[in-house]
């Protein structure tokens, strides 16, 4: 039965019901716990931002406090997946994979491949991503990007907290490491979930809203801010198709270019940096894919090439707001009227 | 900290004896003959070679069943050997074929085989200890008796990922054993240099884990420690931290001129150091093993070797099939 809840007691949620299912599962990280060795409360934190609150008490010994050592906890995580354990470990912000990346796209993404076959590492590496919260530059980045260029690694970034609940189910049930983007701004977004375990599979966009004019694809909170750009189009009599890839790695092409023959119109919303981003390479491939369907060269709503920033007044303007990617959605559009007077 | 007892031949039977000097001389023989056939062009990329470390493979991996793991390093034929891969397969995957223990994929520096418990030689200096701080985590909380241990050179033993997984494994009393093989020589930079020519295994204090020096080339000696370290380990005693002082006969990698060492110094550790000698000396000095057994091992492992080395020259390459198979288990 479905009730509301917000996107953070969903990740919990999910958490919880496969820590319960398989006594594989275990969670670990930084203060997943929080206060282990400590005079007071065992789970006082129960995450820094309380998201694994609780879990410590359902599965005893399997919710675990790590040292801040990324390097050795990350990695040890991969090599508990290659040794028996579904590890599900936090790195708490991405930015922080700087002082851990090795340990993912070195060992857990190659070990497969260049072990011929043979290896399985089903290890989930959760981890927060996103501007909004005047967090400033070394802890709000969007970097699935990277992770998205890297072949053995699966990526996957929820914009509501009903796909939050099931995609993190599939990611623990899978048997490859899997990178799992939580937008921090999004914790706190209310949606429908059903207390019953399900789960979404990967590579499967989901269409957000029909519509037969421009197709926006859109990226984890871009898809929130999509739909209420979509909703002063329509008001205008422009009607948007809002595709959310839902996993970056596997991309659900098909989905896109699907749209995009029938809407001959595209804009991507991406909070990540421009070059060599999810905007730029889904524009590329509906370029190469769709390019006898477009009638409006793609157009790319993003962050700008530059690290996040702190203040208020110009973190507000570094996130793509719904204002520009209206504002791209008209300037497309109006491409095609140019065109046809 | 504290040095190992001078070790004996204690509970040792003549057939463990044959048995870990067929280790010893299949890794010497293994390296050996890569040196040769890579002066000829043929192999492919880089290789480093294990030779004159044979000692420390033969002696921790004696202690370990197929359900304990390694993880190695870029200089991890011996370490597979001794942890039980096959020898065919890994020469042909050393030759890049498609019949190679990872079908080509992996190559000398990452030679694996999940099934033995060997996690794999790694590329990455410091790659291994953190793998094995996980394997630690999975007997823990499975419950089982496993051992991790991790192999790591000088060099590596300066990585952050090798202090923190000291620590990591040290807070949570994993089973894991750290085995230093201090060569003295981070590529080409020595010891006394890039760790101050201080002993690796007094690190562990700093992390609450004993640390315990014993001569790399001595079997016996790494053989006990190791024993005792492992037995620790696999007790719910935690982590310790084994450096085996030791030399390789050969480069960095293959290829390597090593002008950065005295000219004499190889030969003069071959003369009076090597580990196959003096593990032949002290058995047949016991009458633990006579001479023609060993005789017959040798010409066994070479026999072994011609064969590998042979067919790993005639075995297929991969086809472009293969360029794309095994990235993910599902996709």
């Amino acid at each position: 039965m479905a009730r509301t809840i917000t996107f953070q007691q969903a990740i919990n949620e999910a958490l919880a019901s496969e820590l319960e299912r398989d006594n594989t599962v275990v969670v670990l990280g930084e203060d997943v716990v929080g206060g282990a060795g400590a005079p007071g409360d065992d789970d006082a934190w129960g995450g820094v931002l309380g998201v694994t609150k609780g879990l410590w008490g359902k599965a005893p010994g399997r919710v675990i406090d790590t040292p801040i050592s990324e390097s050795a906890f990350i990695g040890a995580a991969v090599g508990a997946a290659s040794s028996g354990l579904r590890p599900v470990v936090e790195l708490m912000f991405v930015d922080f994979m700087g002082v851990c990346f090795d340990q993912i796209y070195n060992q857990a993404a190659k070990f497969r491949y260049m072990f011929g076959g043979k290896a399985v590492t089903p290890v989930v590496v959760r981890t927060m991503w996103g501007a909004g919260i005047r967090a400033a530059s070394q802890h709000s980045q969007a970097l699935y990007p990277l992770f998205t260029h890297v072949p053995g690694l699966k990526v996957v970034v929820p914009s509501n907290p009903y796909d939050a609940k099931g995609l993190l189910i599939e990611a623990i049930r899978d048997d490859d490491p899997v990178i799992f983007f939580e937008n921090k701004v999004l914790y706190a977004m209310e949606g429908d979930v059903p207390e019953e375990s399900y789960a979404i599979p990967f590579g499967e966009a989901n269409i957000v809203r029909e519509g037969g004019d421009v197709t926006v694809v859109a990226i984890g909170r871009q898809v929130s801010l999509a739909q209420e750009a979509a909703e002063r189009l329509a008001a205008d009599g422009i009607e948007c198709e809002i595709v959310d890839p839902r996993t970056t790695s596997p991309l659900d092409e098909g989905t896109i270019f699907e749209s995009v023959e029938t809407t001959g119109r595209l804009v991507v919303a991406d909070e990540a940096n421009p070059r060599c981003g999810l905007a730029s390479d889904i524009a590329a491939r509906v370029a190469e894919e769709c390019f006898d369907s477009l009638q409006a060269a793609p157009k790319m709503v993003t962050a700008p090439h530059t690290p996040v920033p702190f203040s208020p007044a110009l973190e507000d303007l570094y996130v793509p707001s719904a204002g520009r990617i209206e504002e791209a959605v008209r300037e497309v559009a109006g491409g095609v009227k140019a065109a046809a007077t | 900290m504290s040095t190992a007892a001078a070790p004996g031949t204690g509970e040792l039977t003549k057939e463990d004896m044959l048995e870990h000097y067929r280790v010893m001389r299949t890794i010497r023989e293994f390296e050996e003959r890569l040196h040769r056939e890579f002066a000829t062009g043929e192999i492919p990329g880089f290789v480093h070679l294990y030779a004159g470390e044979e000692a420390i493979a033969a002696g921790v991996c004696a202690h370990l069943g197929p359900d304990d793991y390694v993880a190695s390093t870029h200089r991890g034929h011996g370490h597979a050997i001794a942890k039980g891969c096959g020898v065919k397969a890994m020469m042909a995957e050393i030759y890049g074929k498609k019949t190679g223990l990872c079908h080509g994929k992996g190559g000398s520096m990452h030679i694996a085989d999940l099934d033995k418990g060997m996690l794999g030689a790694n590329g990455i200096v410091g790659g291994g200890p953190p793998l094995v701080c996980g394997v630690g985590l999975s007997a823990k909380v499975r419950g089982t008796d496993q051992v991790g241990v991790s192999f790591t050179g000088d060099g590596g033993s300066n990585q952050g990922t090798f202090l923190e997984s000291l620590n990591l494994a040290s807070v949570w009393d994993a089973p894991c054993v750290f085995v230093v093989e201090n060569n003295g020589y981070a590529e080409a930079t020595s010891s006394t240099y890039h760790q101050k020519g201080v002993d690796v295994a007094k690190r562990a204090d700093g992390f609450g884990m004993p640390g315990i020096v014993v001569d790399g080339h001595d079997f016996f000696a790494v053989h006990e420690a190791a024993g005792e370290a492992i037995r620790r380990a696999r007790s719910g005693g935690g982590p310790t931290l084994l450096e085996c002082k030791v030399n390789r006969y050969f480069g960095h990698f293959e290829g390597d001129q090593q002008t950065y060492r005295a000219p004499d110094e190889v030969e003069s550790i071959r003369a009076t150091r090597d580990c196959l000698d003096q593990f032949v000396k002290r058995v047949t000095s016991a009458g633990l093993a006579e001479q023609p057994d060993l005789d017959k091992i040798d010409a066994e492992v070479a026999e072994l070797l011609d064969s590998a080395v042979a067919e790993a020259k005639a075995g297929p390459d991969p086809t472009g099939e293969d360029l794309l198979t095994d990235v993910y288990v599902r996709y």
